[in-house]
């Protein structure tokens, strides 16, 4: 098998089919965004959730026949995971006794019912929770913009800010297309996504300056190329082992943070995808020259005098 | 050239590892299942109690794996968790309501690993079962309370000064008292200023429509809201004590949000009455016929609305002077609370008495609730929910005074025995200086967090198995070293974070799983960065050393921003989100130390030192 690095892929060459690429999941999901909108899990819309755990696996449509007879409305019942489990939804903010109520109703058939989970979130907190967290995701994208620029440049900021919108979007568009769950834990994966991509960016980056400052040639689409191939196998590699664990993480860590392990995989693989052929290719129209890079060429030299 | 290490790293590095391993050992040992049993009045507990315990629980078949005491309370071990329960419930039987038993997982930490004060992660409220509460303070409520307790002061001293007031009332943050001319208005004004200086006062009108208008300053308002954040706080841990909890957590959540989590605890409802109870007492003396209208109130009776008193306005002391409290029964086997008051209270209690012999005296029980109501906008039909606090007030008892009371009386006219035991209680643990409301709540049942810890782990080991394959299959030698690595970068990880006592919640597990597929990063930027060396050129001893030169920027700058985002999750995040955050971060820098130091040592260890003619990179 040929080493990757000496594959010499001509992704500059490919970055137009690369943005069209991008155009078309961005467009996808911001329409997904705007039309389906996004599933706001029950942290965010305030709103009552029981799960109960049934002996043998029961009627949907009874309990939620039971359940509207009873005086709830807007109730949704669907299964969670197993076809004993049943999760039951209540877009109402009831107060904190409903879990044991609605246990008590179902057990009045004489089935076994019980409680394993009942959440109850006020309208309230749900809205002060979105408006924290949409704060929260633009401080994250400002402060790592800020270290960039001081470390780099600042069209390099710019390239890697247009690169993690990317990954955002794409990420919060897959939940609306599919109408998963959006909830805390989701957000969290987002945000750890950013940390990731902008992570594999840097790399790509620190490559992509190392190899204006060394090379002879003033062709830039050469240069990245000459990086970002330097860099792939390091790139396959690391998203290669988080992408098993996160496997490892879907397939067995529970219903619970299915969502999460969903947000996280997703985010790689099109975070992977966008330092690779988005956050480079964007330096190109940013118009990233060796001058942009000057001031700091002296330590470059003592750097190399350096080594043995 | 050799790649040689000096001593003080590798020793460096050894007494990290060292102690890592000493305080992620705790964490193989499970807790035990056990209960807690402590006195309702926080004596301690007889010796023979805890034996007749031990006896029932064998007659049941219950097995014992140790008794211990600590101050009073006794902790007894059982050998599996499905006794838990049963045994809970036998304990309660043998020693009656003056105890209280408790669902505990004892700390099985051996003694020579706790000489270094080594203890394994708490497990969050997702991984053990238990209630989550959200509460958030009335702050509105709480001003609006201290405003009547000094109007009340400010009556009592303009009697005593004998200036005449007709009317006071109360808005937002401002108090006015309307006088029937303005000379009494100046004069009670340089009255009232001397002794409360924490107001902005206003002169309004003159002659008969002359009042003076009393605002709190801002200062004073935010004050006033912390300390009733904090009062609550206290309260709510003295409550949450009083229930029994083993590990509790009462913790302050935002300005004015508080959030309270009761491990093992199933039975929300009591929780929540007990919790969120806003009853207090009022003692205040019955009006006198020719008592003026502005003065009184009228209040009926809780037990019986047909039947109502008219009282003074003026309160004598509020159940914020009890500093005891029990519940008994009196001669004729009717519940009574038995109260003792502190200083302050009995000088109240003495000076008010003394003087009104013969008169009656009622007890008040004061609750605040609040009701939601739905409001439709007209224009834009969107539907908000609107909370209307109100106070209901009922009489509990009236009866003649007969001599000055002191520090120590009781009170009766109580509906049950349960009313006046959760009446003593909530005496004792104090009253909420404000009150609170239910915002959030969530319960966890324990074979959830049984499920939720048994998958995590699974996935844990899952994961690391997959990336130790990965890494061995790629990188032969070198991966062996980054493996190494790995698992000691784990050891680190849960050793940091039972040193700092954090919390491990199932995105917590999440976020190791995470940190072990990036942790091993670092190694790849290394590991081909040198194999690229290698094809460059250089010699082997060069490519290693310029492998990890060249690398080490990458990997600090790429792990700083990672690290950035990880901190900003922290700080907006709550509960879940947070114990993510908190692992994903300590995992950047310990996995930093493991694959820049450890695998570098292990590395120079085996090739440095000696010309190398092939890697097995």
């Amino acid at each position: 098998m040929k080493p990757l690095s000496q594959l010499r892929i001509d992704f500059m060459g490919r970055r137009n089919l690369a943005f069209v690429v991008s155009a078309v999941m961005l467009i996808v999901s911001i329409g997904a965004i705007l039309f389906q909108q996004l599933n706001l899990g029950l942290d965010f819309t305030g709103g009552t959730l029981v799960e109960v755990r049934y002996g043998a696996a029961p009627s949907l449509d009874a309990i939620r026949q039971l359940l509207e007879n009873s005086g709830f409305q807007d109730v949704s019942v669907q299964t969670f995971g197993a076809s004993t489990e049943v999760l039951i939804r209540l877009q109402q903010a009831f107060d904190g006794d409903v879990g044991n109520e609605v246990v008590s109703l179902l057990r009045a058939d004489g089935e076994s019912v019980n409680l394993v989970r009942a959440e109850f979130v006020g309208a309230q907190v749900g809205d002060q929770l979105r408006d924290q967290s949409g704060l929260g995701l633009l401080v994250a994208l400002g402060v790592v913009m800020l270290y960039v620029a001081l470390r780099f440049q600042y069209k390099f900021a710019l390239g890697a800010l247009l690169a993690l919108l990317h990954d955002v979007i794409i990420v919060v568009g897959v939940f609306a297309l599919f109408q998963l769950d959006f909830d805390l834990t989701v957000l969290a994966a987002i945000l750890a996504v950013i940390g990731y991509s902008l992570n594999d960016t840097i790399v790509v980056y620190d490559r992509i300056r190392e190899t204006i400052r060394t090379s002879r040639i003033d062709d830039m689409p050469q240069i990245f190329n000459e990086a970002l191939n330097a860099t792939l196998s390091r790139t396959l590699a690391t998203s290669g082992t988080t992408i098993l664990v996160l496997l490892a993480l879907l397939v067995l860590g529970g219903d619970m943070i299915e969502n999460f392990a969903i947000a996280l995989l997703v985010g790689i693989v099109v975070g992977t995808f966008s330092s690779i052929y988005i956050s480079g290719a964007l330096l190109i129209p940013l118009k990233l020259s060796r001058e942009d890079l000057i001031p700091t060429k002296k330590e470059v030299d003592e750097e190399e005098e350096e080594l043995p | 050239m050799l790649n040689r290490y000096p001593l003080w790293k590798y020793l460096l590095i050894l007494v990290v590892l060292v102690v890592g391993l000493i305080y992620s050992l705790p964490n193989l040992f499970p807790a035990d299942p056990a209960i807690q049993v402590s006195d309702a009045q926080g004596n301690a507990l007889d010796e023979r109690q805890i034996t007749r315990v031990e006896e029932a629980l064998s007659e049941r078949d219950i097995a014992i794996k140790a008794i211990e005491e600590t101050n009073g309370q006794w902790l007894i071990r059982l050998q599996s968790d499905d006794d838990q329960l049963d045994a809970r419930d036998i304990a309660a039987d043998v020693l009656g309501p003056n105890a209280t038993v408790a669902l505990n997982l004892a700390d099985a930490t051996p003694g020579w690993l706790q000489a270094f004060s080594a203890s394994p992660m708490t497990l969050g409220l997702d991984l053990r079962g238990g209630v989550h509460f959200l509460l958030e303070v009335d702050m509105e409520a709480a001003l609006t309370q201290r405003l009547e307790v000094n109007a009340s002061a400010m009556r009592e001293m303009l009697r005593s000064e004998r200036i005449r007031y007709r009317n006071t009332t109360i808005e937002e943050r401002s108090l006015s008292i309307d006088f029937a001319s303005s000379e009494d208005r100046d004069a009670a004004r340089r009255l009232i200023s001397r002794d409360f200086p924490n107001f902005e006062y206003t002169s309004e009108g003159d002659g008969r429509a002359s009042s003076l208008v009393m605002t709190l300053s801002d200062m004073t308002v935010s004050e006033i809201q912390d300390y009733a954040i904090n009062q609550n706080l206290t309260t709510l841990r003295n409550r949450v004590n009083e229930l029994g909890v083993a590990e509790p957590m009462v913790q302050r959540q935002g300005p004015s949000q508080i959030v309270v989590e009761l491990p093992g605890v199933q039975d929300t409802v009591a929780a929540k009455r007990i919790v969120g109870a806003t009853a207090n007492l009022e003692f205040r003396l019955e009006a006198r016929n020719d008592t003026p209208d502005v003065e009184t109130e009228r209040f009926e009776f809780r037990n019986d609305p047909a039947r109502s008193a008219e009282l003074m306005r003026d309160v004598i002391i509020t159940g914020d002077s009890v500093s005891s409290a029990s519940n008994s029964f009196d001669e004729n086997g009717r519940p009574q609370v038995n109260i003792n008051l502190d200083g302050t209270g009995g000088t109240l209690m003495n000076r008010a008495t003394r003087t009104n012999i013969g008169r009656n005296m009622a007890v008040l029980f004061i609750e605040h609730k609040s009701e939601d109501r739905i409001e439709v906008d007209p224009q834009t039909g969107e539907e908000t929910i609107i909370r209307e606090p109100y106070t209901e007030r009922g009489l509990i008892s009236l009866a003649t005074i007969q001599s000055a009371l002191g520090n120590s009386f009781r009170i009766t006219g109580l509906d049950s025995p349960t009313e006046a035991a959760e009446l003593s209680l909530l005496l004792r643990s104090g009253s909420l200086a404000a009150p609170i409301y239910f915002v959030q709540e969530r319960t966890i049942g324990p074979s959830l967090g049984a499920e939720n810890i048994e998958r995590g782990l699974l996935s844990v080991q899952i994961g690391l198995l997959l990336v130790v394959l990965f890494m061995l299959v790629r990188y032969k030698v070198f991966g062996v070293f980054a493996n190494i690595a790995l698992a000691l970068n784990l050891t680190l990880l849960v050793a940091v974070m039972s040193m700092l006592g954090a919390t491990l919640t199932l995105p917590g597990i999440a976020g190791i799983v995470l940190t072990l597929g990036m942790a091993v990063d670092a190694n790849v930027l290394i590991f081909e960065r040198i194999r690229e060396e290698l094809r460059n050129g250089l010699s082997i001893q060069q490519a290693i050393y310029a492998g990890y030169e060249r690398a080490f920027t990458s990997i600090v700058d790429a792990n700083i921003t990672t690290l950035l985002v990880a901190v900003i999750l922290f700080s907006i995040g709550t509960g879940p989100v947070k114990g993510f955050a908190v692992t994903l971060s300590i995992g950047i820098l310990t996995s930093m130390f493991t694959a820049l130091l450890v695998t570098r040592s292990m590395v120079n260890l085996t090739y440095g030192s000696k010309p190398v003619k092939k890697l097995w990179i």
